[in-house]
């Protein structure tokens, strides 16, 4: 997997609680059999009218969001379904990091296994991003995962948690089915022990 | 000895490797299959040359594209790539697939109990966050992501950080009327999306106990919508009764049941957190909103966003009211609707089915409205003919169907249409999630038939039951 390192990028709002994995990509876009080419329907009926036109007043469609890499929303961000072509979209479309006061867990994970750093901020720490986002034309943000750090062009200067293994789980880009094979002789002693009940 | 929950004891037996600071390496005893989130994992699989470790513990079938009606004519070719995709690989990986010819295909969550396949205590997973609707049996069971799909297709482990415990306690008991659905409804309501996060809970108390196996699944079911990992409710004589003589249930049945019972929570145990929820208050409920928290009882009203204590709770209510097209303060009973769906992995099985055939018999589904019933399963669907409660529905003027996921996140041809309002039996009412502009509203299934007949929402507690269909 691609190691996470730093970043420095436009930041776009999506600014709504419980912004669900059926947003993020529509159903109907799920029965493609590969893991890429998802951007192009992330926040599908958001981003569009049903015309199929550009739909103007969705705040990352406009010109100053273009190429934005950060993306901030609210609370419990990628709550249900456990569809894995969230994250794929969010990468696809060109995001490596959001940034949000708390995310459902499922989403959480996924967003580790496709290199995605997902922030965890205070409600409040959040609302200051909106604001400056929404103040500066073309806001970047530094986010610089080795030392936990988030920095602006006016002062900002914020340190984030994540837990450490994640961290490095990012930063070195590591493979974790290899990982737990590492683990081989105890999967198979397990099998043996337990044989009678998994059959 | 220190004393347990059920969650730590079901975890302690599968911890293969654990060390500080990193999540632990839990195996997996059973995982189930299908068509929308297993092709990248099986691609995953050939670009390293992996095998399935344990295709004696993988279970598939097809359920999401499935139409349900003229069910072998998949129109959609995205749709029928998908399906073909999952039987080739299943052929290729040595995986058992219940596919369209077999009548156990059905929903994943309703096919997996029903074959037996789920025994309490074992942990379980699939690409699906509705797995925790095998929590009901007691076993450890969560949706994952395609990576971990193939993760565990690999090596049937996965890496986990321990999850908190919470306790769910009902106080109380059931009024008629009032069903397991109301009860996770009611939860949520009160609670909020995101109040389990981190947890996996266990529901316990005296209207837990006296749940059929087939409610227990429904209010697992939902623990996802609460934000929680999993939900448990400890195994006991309804457990053990539901799974004996099914085909994938322990050959050594009595032995199983006797480690089963070692199970539940030591008396004294400790949960991180714990939360109560009054069921003798419980009445039937409805969501006004597009959020499963955003729920309220059927006798309620349409509430003002200016009265909830948050601005964003205040911003997302007005969202929800502009897209849901109502007004604060109306009444939730004089709603009116154009869809009713019954069925999905929380309400399509054969006792709900049961439940729905018993308002609607003698009843007419209102002109207005269209109302399909699909059932769960070709188990469910052929155990409800026999019961002749398809007639029932016919009769009553729904449109009797054949298995799938459908209507619950209408990735096949059961769709709403933009503007339609639709009272669902399925779990999530999110913006779109039945179709691009369509209006979902949650509830039971006996609630549903109400509102299909009187086409609004209606106090199934007021409904006069009656013996004979209409002619």
């Amino acid at each position: 997997m691609e190691p996470f390192k730093q970043l420095t990028g436009i930041v776009a709002p999506v600014d709504r609680v419980n912004v669900d994995t059926d947003a993020i990509i529509p159903k109907q876009f799920l029965k493609r059999i590969e893991r890429s080419g998802f951007g192009q329907f992330l926040f599908f009926e958001w981003r569009f009218h049903e015309s199929g036109e550009v739909n103007a007043e969705f705040e990352p469609n406009k010109p100053r969001y273009q190429d934005a890499s950060v993306l901030i929303s609210r609370a419990n961000f990628g709550c249900g379904s456990s569809r894995e072509h969230a994250p794929w979209a969010i990468l696809d479309y060109g995001f490596k990091v959001i940034i949000a006061p708390s995310y459902a867990d499922i989403f959480y994970n996924n967003c580790f296994k496709n290199s995605i750093l997902p922030i965890k901020l205070s409600e409040e720490q959040v609302e200051d991003l909106f604001q400056r986002t929404a103040k500066h034309d073309g806001y970047k943000l530094n986010v610089d995962l080795e030392n936990k750090k988030l920095t602006d062009d006016y002062g900002l200067d914020l340190s984030f948690e994540l837990d450490e293994h994640r961290r490095q789980f990012l930063l070195q880009g590591l493979d974790d089915i290899g990982l737990t094979l590492q683990h081989e002789d105890k999967i198979s002693a397990y099998e043996q022990k337990h044989a009678a009940r998994l059959g | 000895m220190a004393k347990k929950t059920m969650f730590e004891k079901i975890w302690d037996n599968h911890v293969i490797h654990q060390e500080e600071g990193k999540p632990s390496v839990i195996y997996i005893d059973l995982q189930l299959v299908h068509e929308v989130t297993s092709p990248q994992a099986f691609e995953g699989l050939r670009l390293s040359g992996r095998k399935v470790r344990r295709p004696d513990l993988t279970f598939a079938t097809m359920d999401h594209n499935v139409p349900t009606k003229d069910r072998f004519n998949i129109t959609d070719p995205i749709s029928k790539q998908q399906v073909d995709t999952l039987t080739q690989n299943c052929k290729d990986f040595g995986v058992k697939l219940f596919d369209l010819d077999s009548i156990d295909q059905g929903v994943v969550h309703v096919m997996g109990p029903e074959l037996g396949l789920t025994h309490p205590g074992k942990t379980i997973v699939c690409g699906d966050s509705h797995t925790s609707t095998h929590g009901a049996f007691g076993a450890l069971a969560f949706g994952i992501g395609t990576s971990e799909v193939e993760h565990v297709m690999a090596t049937q482990c996965l890496q986990q950080s321990k999850a908190k415990t919470m306790e769910v306690r009902f106080i109380g008991n059931r009024k008629p009327g009032v069903t397991a659905k109301d009860m996770i409804l009611g939860v949520i309501a009160k609670y909020g999306t995101d109040f389990a996060t981190g947890y996996v809970l266990e529901y316990t108390g005296e209207s837990i106990r006296s749940l059929t196996m087939e409610e227990r699944m429904t209010v697992c079911n939902m623990s996802i919508e609460g934000g929680a990992r999993a939900g448990l409710i400890a195994p006991d004589e309804t457990t053990f009764n539901y799974l004996r003589g099914r085909e994938y249930a322990p050959a050594s049945y009595d032995e199983a049941v006797a480690a089963w019972k070692q199970l539940t929570t030591d008396e004294g145990a400790v949960y991180d957190t714990v939360v109560e929820f009054d069921v003798d208050s419980l009445i039937p409920q409805v969501t006004w909103g597009t959020s499963p928290g955003m729920g309220t009882d059927i006798t309620s009203s349409v509430p003002n966003p200016a009265d909830l204590p948050t601005e964003n709770e205040r911003k997302a209510a007005e969202k929800a009211l502009e897209y849901m097209d109502l007004k604060p303060g109306t009444p939730m009973s004089e709603i009116e609707i154009d869809y009713v769906f019954i069925g999905s992995c929380t309400n399509g099985r054969i006792e709900d089915l049961r439940a729905a055939a018993e308002i609607a018999r003698g009843y007419k589904v209102s002109n207005r409205v269209t109302a399909i019933v699909v059932p769960g399963s070709g188990r469910v669907k052929i155990q409800a003919e026999k019961e002749g409660l398809d007639k029932v529905f016919t009769e009553a003027g729904f449109e009797w169907r054949d298995a799938g996921c459908s209507m619950c996140l209408a990735m096949n041809p059961d769709v709403l249409k933009p503007g339609q309002r639709c009272a669902s039996t399925s779990n999530r009412n999110f913006e779109g999630r039945q179709g691009r502009g369509g209006r979902t509203h949650l509830l039971s299934p006996a609630m549903a038939v109400a509102a299909a007949v009187n086409g609004r929402f209606t106090d199934v507690r007021d409904w006069e039951i009656k013996t004979e269909v209409l002619n």
